[in-house]
Formats: C-alpha cells, structure tokens, sequence
C-alpha cells in the first residue's frame, strides 16, 4: 500500500523533498515509515522519534497505517 | 470563537472588536511580535512556515478548548505566515470576559498550547545574512511571575 509522508522546515531540508509517496507493507506502522524516511534523508538531522501526525492528528509510532494515510513528520514546533 | 493562519498583517482592532460584548468587563489581547534579539544573536526577521491544514485545525480546538475552561465564547486567535521583519505581530489572542483573571488564564491558555502543539515553525534572519530554523528548546514558556490565585 501507498503512505504519503510531509515534512517540513528543518526535516524537509534534512531529507532534500517535502512530500514523499512511500509504499510499505500492509500492516506497517509509523516506527516503519520513520524509520525507512531516515535512510533516505540525513539520519543525523533527523531524530529517531520524532513527532509525528496521521491525517492531521498527532499519532504514536505504534499506530497501525492504512493505505493513503497522510504522515507528516512534525519537527519541534515554534508558533507565537 | 474565532482562529485563523494568515499570510497578510494581523488587524489588532479588528481582534479586540471580536471579543467585543456589553457582558465583557475584561478584554485581554496578547501579541506576540517579532524580537530584534534572540539567543543574543541579532535579528533581522523570522519566516514563519505551517502545515497548514493542520495548525488550522490544532488552533480550533485550542480556542475550543479554552473557551470551555474559561466559561467564555469570546475567544480569538490569528497566526500569520511568511516573513516578518523585527517588530511585526506574528500572533494575536484576544479574550473577552465578565471578570479579568478569567480572560488572563483563558488568553495564557491559547498562547501556551499554540507553542506547544500547533505545527508551525520559524526561521529566524540574521544581520550576518545567515538563517536558521527555531528549536523548541529556545521556546519553553517563561517563568509565571506571579501567583493569581483562585480570583474569579
């Protein structure tokens, strides 16, 4: 199945792209759609558990994925 | 209740008139503006960046969230995006209120949840020409000055 993976500010700059369509086996979690983004991008700017969100909501990284899922790695955020 | 992410310069009277009311004998507005210092490094602006969808979202229910513990509809929050130059409004909290320790927590409520959960990040200019994007370590909420009590 297909997960679309965001990214921004300082993690779309660690990996090089903003927006990544990543296929991953049925069952995959967000620990495995991390875990795969750090291997493209510099693994060094990007933490091994960062926060992350499913369809705009925060999510955990045992959260089971469903095909299409959104998920948006959230560096630290700095509003205000 | 009323947020918004914009990209054009935030009306501070047009805030206030929202959480406008006869029954209101507090209005608080808080602004938070672009600092010409920061980590002593000097500043010439920030770029404000989102996942929109979803600070859109996230500001929703923060004012929902703080109109329920506030006891009060009228709470107002904008957020703007792009760049900013040094003393420019980055964002405004308006709360009105009956009473003014309620609308001081209730405004001290969006602004504290906005920094911790609302997906939206800066990237701060500096005089040498040189950029780099906020880490939250640099955003943790100040000391509280004062103990306001139980006073509603």
């Amino acid at each position: 199945m297909t997960v679309t993976v965001l990214l921004f500010a300082s993690y779309a700059e660690a990996v090089g792209r903003s927006t990544i369509e990543l296929e991953v086996e049925s069952g995959a979690t967000v620990r495995d759609v991390i875990d795969r983004i750090r291997e493209i991008g510099n693994a060094t700017r990007l933490p091994p558990t960062p926060m992350v969100a499913v369809n705009e909501q925060y999510a955990s990284r045992d959260r089971e994925l469903r095909q299409g899922d959104e998920v948006a790695l959230i560096p630290p955020v700095a509003g205000g | 209740m009323y947020s918004s992410i914009v990209d054009h310069p935030i009306d501070v009277g047009a805030m206030i008139e929202r959480v406008g009311r006869a029954a209101n004998g507090a209005a608080v507005l808080f602004l938070g503006n672009v600092r010409e210092v920061n980590e002593g490094r000097e500043v010439t602006g920030i770029e404000y960046t989102a996942y929109r969808s979803m600070a859109e979202r996230e500001l929703a229910s923060i004012v929902e969230e703080a109109a329920a513990l506030g006891d009060t509809n009228d709470v107002a929050v904008e957020h703007r995006l792009g760049e900013l130059v040094v003393g420019e409004c980055s964002v405004a909290v308006a709360v009105g209120h009956p009473h003014r320790v309620r609308a001081f927590e209730t405004a001290r409520y969006v602004v504290e949840e906005l920094k911790r959960r609302v997906p939206i990040w800066k990237r701060e200019h500096y005089v040498d020409g040189t950029r780099e994007w906020v880490s939250a370590a640099t955003s943790k909420p100040e000391t509280q000055l004062v103990d306001i009590g139980d006073e509603r």
